[in-house]
């Protein structure tokens, strides 16, 4: 077998792992998307948020300690304790919580009703808030993330390759853990929408606001609901992601890249989520590698978009979208 | 009191379709104009050159541009910043390829180039509507800065990367480069800012800009009564990118002088001309200037607020700036979706009726 087969195998391979980490940003846009037909540009400096909270709580930091510092003139930056992981991450998911509460009583809840792209660029504002919230909050340097995910080379799977192929494959650990999370994730997500009353009365949601309302489903309840579950998607993608690449700034341009995502996948389909994370991943890395040197490389930082184009020109509902019926 | 039309009396079809039909407003768009080119000239320095009135006067430009584009035509487009980067490029290569030419004419033919790429980067909005369209032009602010990044040919294969503007001048007076004084870098956008101005509002209640809002409160029925799509939506991401593509080059060649592509044109600046268009009023001319200003002066202020007066790191000012933003952008979609706009209208209906409350 010629060395390049191999080589395109391997990034193949990889290119999943990476479409697997993109299906987890975009499965919280689906979520909220299907229930309140709202898209959420701000999923990404969710799982932003997230994560610097994750970290501050796990090394005691105390918040806005910059902003009380510059006010006052005090030093204070530290508690002084470490808490473990999974208590951390039991705060976190509170303060998700609170802040998908926040969002539906100070913003969503007020634009009911307003066209979908008015909510778009609501959302867009909200970004930019959290963004300045977050590093208020956390500050604004790079932090490290451990909570005990396993990193580094899988040697395994490279002694395998290395058997069969005569050269190993290069595959992270921590994209393989990924992949088993993102797939526990989406089989609860699918099943706490199919088989619990709250997933049904979502559900019920999504389909009509009237009709629900009148069966007596609270709306407000239902959306808080539904910003909380893609608080704790954006959570464990943050968890992934922070631990990949350190929580910074850059987290939260992983919502951009989960765009073409959900337009290859549809907005309203969780398999379709998936799907297009897998197609985008495995697309950009190996045209970056087959074709990119040709043409002067980086080509991951726009192949998902021109991609995403040029397949809504002939699908414009995307794979599994439902099909876009328009009437005056 | 003297805001009203009574005693306004019109006596030709000219007069009845002016633009500004209240004598008084007539007056005080010609004082501020009077102003604006005879009086700021004499009193500008360079920091409020670069500080507020140079970034106002392009982003009013480009914020334009892109009002004609979501506010009037109803096509969100994210990929101004990339717009921008075209008009830019397009300046640099004209004004190193030719430079004896005017700097009037690059500027214009670099805004001519950037609408044939908006066009071309508006045929998909054929097909595809509302934030699928927006994904779709990110398709275009990326893929356009990568481009300019990656192509050597378009920076004339300098070692870093950067374009430079050369120094250029208009009847003698330098306009680009370090040498140029500010007051003829403020006079040179000012006269493209305002024939910009003077077609964009011509256009807007003209046969053209009745159809873009055909085709933006809903197009299957604008189709339906005869608005041809194509040419419509079409038009409008050619005229919007050539503004767009104008500010670029001024950008550029007036104001920074030397541009790294992705720093200057990414996806930020993209947002910033989106919230510009939002805060100040989608579907008004005046609302782009308001957004603009608004959003020139407000990073200053804070500045000079949060750093100078109450003495705080730079880095957390920047972070309440964020903060704030966000804010103004969710409380102005809530309280006042049409944005300063409509706070400037309903202001001037009160004025009309003052001292009567009704």
């Amino acid at each position: 077998m010629s060395d390049q087969l191999i080589y395109a195998m391997e990034v193949t391979l990889n290119g999943l792992m990476a479409g697997v980490l993109y299906a987890l940003v975009a499965l919280g846009f689906v979520l909220i998307y299907k229930a309140s037909g709202i898209f959420n540009y701000a999923q990404g400096v969710m799982a932003l948020f997230a994560a610097m909270t994750l970290v501050g709580i796990m090394n005691g930091q105390v918040p806005f300690s910059h902003l009380i510092n510059a006010m006052f003139g005090t030093h204070i930056h530290h508690f002084g304790w470490h808490v473990p992981a999974l208590i951390a991450i039991i705060l976190t998911i509170g303060v998700m919580i609170l802040l998908a509460w926040a969002v539906q009583y100070f913003v969503m809840r007020h634009l009911v009703n307003q066209e979908p792209i008015i909510l778009f660029m609501a959302t867009i504002g909200l970004a930019y808030f959290l963004e300045g919230l977050s590093d208020l909050m956390w500050g604004s340097e790079i932090k490290k993330l451990d909570v005990g995910l396993p990193q580094g080379i899988n040697l395994w799977l490279d002694e395998v390759t290395f058997n069969i192929f005569g050269y190993g494959f290069f595959v992270d650990n921590l994209d393989i853990v990924a992949t088993v999370i993102a797939a526990l994730l989406v089989a609860a997500l699918v099943a706490f929408s199919q088989y619990t009353k709250q997933g049904r009365a979502m559900r019920a949601v999504a389909d009509d606001h009237q009709a629900a309302l009148s069966v007596g489903i609270s709306l407000n309840y239902i959306w808080v609901m539904v910003w909380s579950v893609a608080g704790f998607v954006a959570l464990v993608a943050g968890i992934v992601w922070g631990t990949k690449s350190g929580v910074q700034f850059s987290l939260s341009l992983i919502a951009l890249k989960a765009l073409p995502v959900l337009m290859l996948g549809g907005f309203t389909s969780i398999p379709g989520a998936i799907v297009g994370g897998l197609i985008i991943g495995v697309g950009e890395k190996l045209f970056d590698f087959l074709i990119g040197p040709m043409i002067g490389g980086a080509t991951e930082n726009w192949f998902a978009y021109v991609l995403a184009l040029v397949f809504l020109v002939f699908r414009p509902q995307g794979l599994f979208g439902e099909k876009i019926i328009e009437r005056v | 009191m003297f805001y009203r039309e009574a005693g306004d009396f019109k006596t030709s079809y000219k007069q009845d379709n002016q633009t500004f039909p209240i004598k008084f407003d007539r007056y005080r768009y010609y004082v501020v104009l009077a102003f604006a080119f005879l009086v700021i000239p004499f009193i500008i320095n360079d920091y409020w050159a670069n500080a507020i009135l140079l970034p106002f006067l392009i982003y009013a430009i480009a914020a334009i541009g892109l009002n004609i584009l979501v506010g009037y035509c109803g096509q969100v487009s994210l990929g101004t910043g990339g717009f921008m980067a075209v008009g830019a490029f397009a300046c640099y290569k004209l004004m190193t390829s030719f430079p004896e030419v005017s700097m009037f004419i690059h500027i214009l033919l670099a805004g001519g180039i950037t609408a044939l790429v908006g066009v071309l980067f508006g045929l998909p909005s054929l097909r595809i509507k509302g934030f699928y369209l927006a994904v779709a032009t990110l398709a275009a602010q990326f893929f356009l800065v990568w481009l300019f990044n990656r192509v050597p040919w378009f920076y004339n294969y300098s070692a870093s990367g950067q374009i430079n503007s050369p120094e250029r001048d208009v009847f003698g007076i330098i306009i680009t480069g370090p040498n140029a004084p500010a007051w003829a870098t403020y006079l040179f956008c000012l006269i493209f800012l305002t024939i910009c101005a003077i077609i964009a509002r011509n256009l807007t209640r003209g046969t053209m800009g009745r159809t873009w809002m055909g085709i933006r409160d809903m197009d299957i029925a604008a189709e339906i009564i005869g608005v041809n799509p194509l040419t419509a939506k079409l038009s409008a991401f050619a005229v919007s990118s050539f503004f767009v593509g104008v500010s670029g080059a001024l950008f550029f060649s007036v104001y920074l002088g030397a541009v790294e592509v992705g720093e200057v044109f990414g996806i930020q600046k993209s947002f910033l001309v989106l919230f510009m268009i939002i805060i100040g009023g989608l579907g008004s001319i005046f609302g782009s200037f308001a957004g603009a200003a608004f959003l020139v002066v407000l990073p200053v202020a804070l500045k000079v607020v949060g750093v100078d007066l109450l003495g705080w790191p730079t880095d957390i000012v920047a972070h309440f700036q964020f903060v704030i933003i966000g804010g103004l952008i969710v409380m102005f979609l809530i309280m006042e979706p049409h944005g300063l706009a409509q706070l400037w209208r309903v202001a001037k209906e009160k004025l009309r009726l003052w001292p009567f409350p009704h």
